[in-house]
């Protein structure tokens, strides 16, 4: 492993700092809200007060006709299709505006615009929607129940996708003397990025062009999906995400309100805005995480993982969102809840249930934080009925070093690492003086337990995962452009989009370490469809090996031709020729890169005959080795106390052990592991989307709905394994999502740990007061009885 | 989330905000620190013709020091209270109270006035200032009147005021230098509103025992029976159950750990300002 004091100070494995903070720590950043066209039209929309209606009649008030737009209106538009190919699918077509139905509540009905946003929101108070209501679906469990009204009326049962796999697991269980059986469920939750969802289109005569300005994590995917909807060429529409506040999957979409913001811009001729509001994020975009599970653990009585069984319901919402459809979240969960961990025998049911809630959407992590939540506590159910310690049944059971790489049951790839080191190094890590310290002046009222959690990521993974979905969209090569400037600077292009992930950085320090030139020299574009080569976009913790690749790649065909123009006016042979410290150099002699670039553009009779005519600028496509993917992996390791009296939970202390393979920054590694930790301490503990019977959202604001805070967080440590990929460029991995995924396992088992001798266990997140209290108190009356 | 149009004023004194009260006829609100009314215009939930600034009003931006309390202004801020800029008549506990609403920004322009009047079940100054046995001080066109806070408060989000009255500020009186006081709150993230809390307050020579318990939905409750509660001879749990019957089991229990911790502050700490 790499001593963090032999970090340098630039290029790969430098923490340097990053250079895009500048102007957002200043307030200089420029995000949608921040654009003002003249005569820019605000929209606001009326959206559906009611789960599951049909609509009757929509009254656009005298006067301001003009003003309101619903779905008739909208002529040659198409709704939003998110086709999955895994057979036996149910399609949806997702509105613009509703027309005869509503799905769920905060649905898009009626489209209201005007000068500004209180002017507009002034109309949609004057309309009037006569509803007739349907009894809403707003419980997964039941929701394919016969009887039940359907979502979409051609559909059977509601739902989008059933699937079945087995392996070998009525001959794994055989010998299985340890069974353990449990329920698991997770909140829908509301992702919060700072910045809400946020579009501005215009249409441009001149260019023939409609202009997208928003607050997108994937510019290209939006720009065909636009196309697909508007029956515009691709050619005439740009995309631009300029600078994103946040995404973590809220803005890896297609959404309606960009189509008609698109489609009104042509209509009117004039700069059109939506910008979502904190009201509008809440009540119609809870579109998360919900998860239901049976699972069942099978050991032997050495603690050998013979099989696992699981049946998982994920409540898909209303519609099959774009790109990624209504099953990627379930495909998963059958996929990955095995993890690391060896068995002989699995099987796995998985249902994507429809229910009149918003579309679900990969959060952070995707399925994988509930996955991970489902699978760990099994673990330690296990150890608990084993007598084991749960960091015993993870050794016992996790694939070992020298078994990589490895091809789990589920067929998954795992490229590397060393998982076992990991739970090693957490445990040590983690303060057991404190724990033990605590416990002897405990007082009666609380109680210290020990949790632990260990997953994978799959990162970056490519066309041969994803053709297997058979969805809108399959990640193929990568590509970067780059081009020399006549001054010696770099333009790095790519299609991926920086909103978090320290892009302009990273990508330039890969840049930087083939190219020798500075990383302030560096200017990396991103975010607009206009300048950079198509790409899926920013998703699945792919950018630093997926972009970074492609970086590299076209790094390395630049360092040639700019060593062979080097070589010709360094009258020597390319092959002799470095590049160090911005400049080209020779056996005894050396020029600048800016001197080699002014060559080229301004002094082309320097050069020499058989120059490469495609000149210093380069675009090159990248694949990894393998399209599997890297994997990524962590043990988290944590400390809490629980409050018998009131039922709250405190983290007392907090490890990650973490292998990202080799980091290009370990400065945004560990920015990535904090912020994600966060995220994953709130879906333990605090983020809870409740719906009503009649499938209402009872949080709208955010005194309702509970994000972590900075006062609920420890300090957090955080300790590097490298092991790099064999299959990327440096060995990087991705670790985008990883710090979301591991805390509800973790925080839950020690939970569990500390109520343990009470004969009480926690099995649903959010860990909330109530939820603890009322567990204690049955399990009181259990003994009562 | 913007509000409808509405007209804003900044009357010169507190006849001026009467007169004006008067002819609006219930259409026009009064505003101070924006705290809550601000989202709530935001979001529509209220809407208004008017809204009346006193935020800046000398009358409610005054503090009085008299022998036996001190008038607050209702105008006066969490943050000045917290920070000592007004005369704590409870030398530190109202401080102490002030330094853990919400967030500082939030303190920094809400008023103690302004919670009072907006009646969140939860807010800190209903449940302490009810046992502190405060009283509101209240302007009408021609007459002023005088009420104990617990009557003030008339529900979640209720006040006493008549549609052509304002809130002058609260006289609190002040405690026996051997009175002793806990007040205790749950909230599970630093800057929310309580799920539960409680005070305990007993003056042994003004002869003065309370309890109550808030973020029960409805204004404070004052529990019977205080003075057993204070000296043990009636638990929690007992006194609880007594006036609440039907509560949840969850919620019960907050409240009665709420009570044993705000009595273990008030037996452990002694004095005003020790």
């Amino acid at each position: 492993m790499k001593d963090p004091k032999s970090y340098r100070s630039n290029g790969i494995g430098a923490s340097v700092k990053r250079l895009e903070d500048d102007r957002y720590l200043r307030g200089r950043g420029k995000f949608v809200g921040d654009i003002r066209l003249p005569g820019m039209l605000e929209i606001a929309f009326v959206r559906s007060p009611l789960a599951h209606a049909n609509i009757k009649n929509i009254h656009k008030p005298e006067g301001v006709e003009e003003s309101v737009f619903i779905c008739e209106d909208l002529i040659s538009v198409s709704g939003i299709k998110a086709d999955s190919g895994l057979p036996g699918f149910k399609s949806s077509v997702q509105p613009i505006l509703a027309s005869k139905k509503v799905r769920h509540v905060g649905e898009p009905v009626v489209a209201c615009v005007a000068k500004n946003r209180a002017a507009a929101e002034d109309i949609a108070d004057s309309i009037h929607i006569e509803f007739e209501e349907l009894p809403a679906i707003h419980d997964m469990k039941t929701a394919m129940d016969a009887g039940n009204p359907l979502i979409h009326e051609s559909w059977d049962k509601n739902c989008f996708l059933e699937t079945n796999v087995e392996t070998n697991f009525d001959e794994a269980i055989i010998s299985a003397s340890s069974i353990v059986k449990r329920t698991f469920q997770t909140a829908r939750q509301c992702m919060a990025p700072m910045e809400g969802r946020a579009v501005v289109a215009q249409w441009d005569d001149q260019l023939s062009q409609l202009t997208v300005h928003s607050a997108t994590q994937m510019p290209h995917i939006v720009r065909t999906g636009l196309s697909e909807c508007l029956g515009l060429e691709e050619g005439k529409i740009r995309v631009v995400a300029p600078d994103v506040g946040g995404g973590f999957g809220y803005k890896g979409i297609l959404l309606a309100e960009e189509v008609f913001a698109g489609w009104l811009a042509m209509k009117t001729g004039r700069p059109v805005r939506w910008l979502e509001d904190r009201r509008e994020h809440l009540t119609s975009g809870a579109n998360c995480r919900e998860h239901h599970y049976e699972v069942v653990g099978y050991a032997d009585s050495t603690g050998q993982l013979l099989a696992v069984s699981c049946e998982a319901i994920v409540d898909s919402g209303a519609y099959s969102i774009y790109p990624f459809s209504a099953c990627l979240e379930a495909a998963q969960v059958a996929s990955i809840l095995p993890g690391p961990y060896k068995m002989l025998g699995y099987k796995c049911k998985t249902y994507s249930v429809a229910t009149n809630k918003p579309p679900i959407l990969p959060y952070r992590g995707v399925a994988r934080t509930g996955v991970c939540f489902a699978m760990e506590l099994i673990m330690d159910a296990l150890a608990r009925d084993l007598d084991m310690s749960p960091k015993d049944i993870r050794i016992k059971n996790l694939v070992k070093k020298h078994e990589m790489p490895f091809i789990n049951i589920t067929n998954k790839h795992f490229d590397s690492g060393d998982y076992c080191e990991a739970v090693e190094r957490a445990s040590t890590a983690i303060d057991f003086d404190k724990l033990r310290v605590r416990k002897q002046n405990c007082n009666a009222n609380e109680k210290l337990g020990f949790g632990l959690s260990i997953f994978c990521e799959q990162g970056a993974h490519g066309t041969s995962v994803y053709r297997g979905y058979g969805i809108p969209m399959v990640p193929g090569f990568e590509q970067s452009n780059l081009r020399l400037t006549p001054d010696g600077g770099l333009e790095v292009r790519v299609g991926v989009q920086s909103h978090g992930q320290g892009l302009e950085t990273t990508l330039a320090q890969i840049a930087s370490q083939e190219l020798s030139i500075e990383e302030s020299k560096i200017k990396v574009v991103h975010g607009d469809t206009a300048y950079t080569p198509y790409s899926t976009g920013t998703w699945g913790s792919r950018c630093i090996v997926m972009a970074g690749g492609a970086v590299s790649a076209a790094s390395e065909v630049l360092a040639k031709r700019i060593k062979k123009i080097a070589a010709h006016l360094l009258q020597a042979s390319p092959e002799e020729i470095i590049l160090k410290d911005g400049k080209a150099q020779g056996k005894n002699n050396e020029i600048a890169i800016s001197d080699i670039a002014h060559a080229w553009y301004r002094q082309p009779h320097l050069l020499p005959e058989d120059v490469d005519p495609r000149g210093l600028e380069v675009t090159e496509g990248y694949k990894t080795v393998r399209d599997t993917g890297t994997f990524s992996y962590a043990c988290h390791a944590v400390i809490v106390s629980v409050d018998l009296e009131l039922g709250n939970v405190k983290i007392l202390d907090y490890v990650v052990v973490e292998d990202a393979g080799t980091m290009i920054n370990p400065m945004v590694v560990d920015g990535q592991v904090l912020g994600g930790v966060a995220q994953g301490v709130g879906t333990a503990l605090f983020e809870e989307m409740p719906f009503d019977t009649a499938g209402q959202p009872m949080a709208s604001t955010l005194a309702d709905y509970h994000l972590p805070v900075a006062s609920d967080l420890p300090p957090i440590q955080i300790i590097h394994m490298e092991t790099p990929s064999p299959i990327s460029r440096y060995g990087q991995k991705g670790i985008g999502e990883s710090g979301a995924i591991g805390p509800p396992a973790a925080i839950a088992n020690a939970v569990n740990d500390a109520l343990a001798p009470l004969g009480v266990e926690i099995n649903q997140i959010p860990i909330t007061p109530s939820r603890v209290l009322k567990a204690l108190s049955s399990a009181k009356m259990g003994l009562n009885s | 989330m913007k509000p409808v149009s509405f007209d804003y004023s900044v009357p010169e004194n507190s006849l001026a905000v009467v007169e004006h009260l008067k002819n609006a006829q219930g259409t026009a609100k009064i505003v101070a620190g924006n705290q809550s009314l601000g989202p709530m215009l935001n979001l529509r939930l209220v809407r208004t013709n008017a809204l009346i600034d006193v935020g800046l009003l000398a009358e409610v931006r005054k503090c009085v020091v008299n022998q036996d309390n001190v008038f607050i202004g209702a105008g006066i801020t969490h943050a000045e209270i917290e920070d000592g800029d007004v005369q704590d008549p409870t030398n530190g506990w109202m401080r102490e109270a002030a330094g853990n609403i919400a967030y500082r920004a939030v303190r920094s322009r809400g008023t103690i006035g302004g919670s009072l009047c907006h009646a969140d079940p939860a807010a800190d100054w209903l449940i302490v200032l009810t046992g502190l046995k405060a009283f509101a001080i209240v302007q009408g066109l021609s007459s002023n009147r005088k009420l104990p806070v617990e009557n003030f408060i008339t529900g979640p989000f209720t006040n006493d005021l008549k549609e052509d009255e304002i809130l002058m500020g609260v006289e609190v009186p002040k405690p026996s230098a051997t009175a002793k006081w806990g007040y205790w709150k749950f909230m599970r993230q630093v800057g929310e509103f309580a799920k539960a809390s409680a005070v305990i307050y007993h003056d042994e020579h003004k002869q003065i025992t309370r309890c109550a318990i808030g973020a029960l939905g409805r204004q404070p409750l004052l529990l019977h029976n205080p003075e057993k509660i204070f000296d043990g001879t009636l638990t929690p749990a007992n006194a609880i159950k007594e006036s609440l019957p039907d509560r949840d089991f969850a919620e019960m229990t907050m409240h009665v750990t709420a009570i044993e911790r705000a009595l273990s502050i008030a037996r452990n700490r002694s004095e005003p300002g020790k």
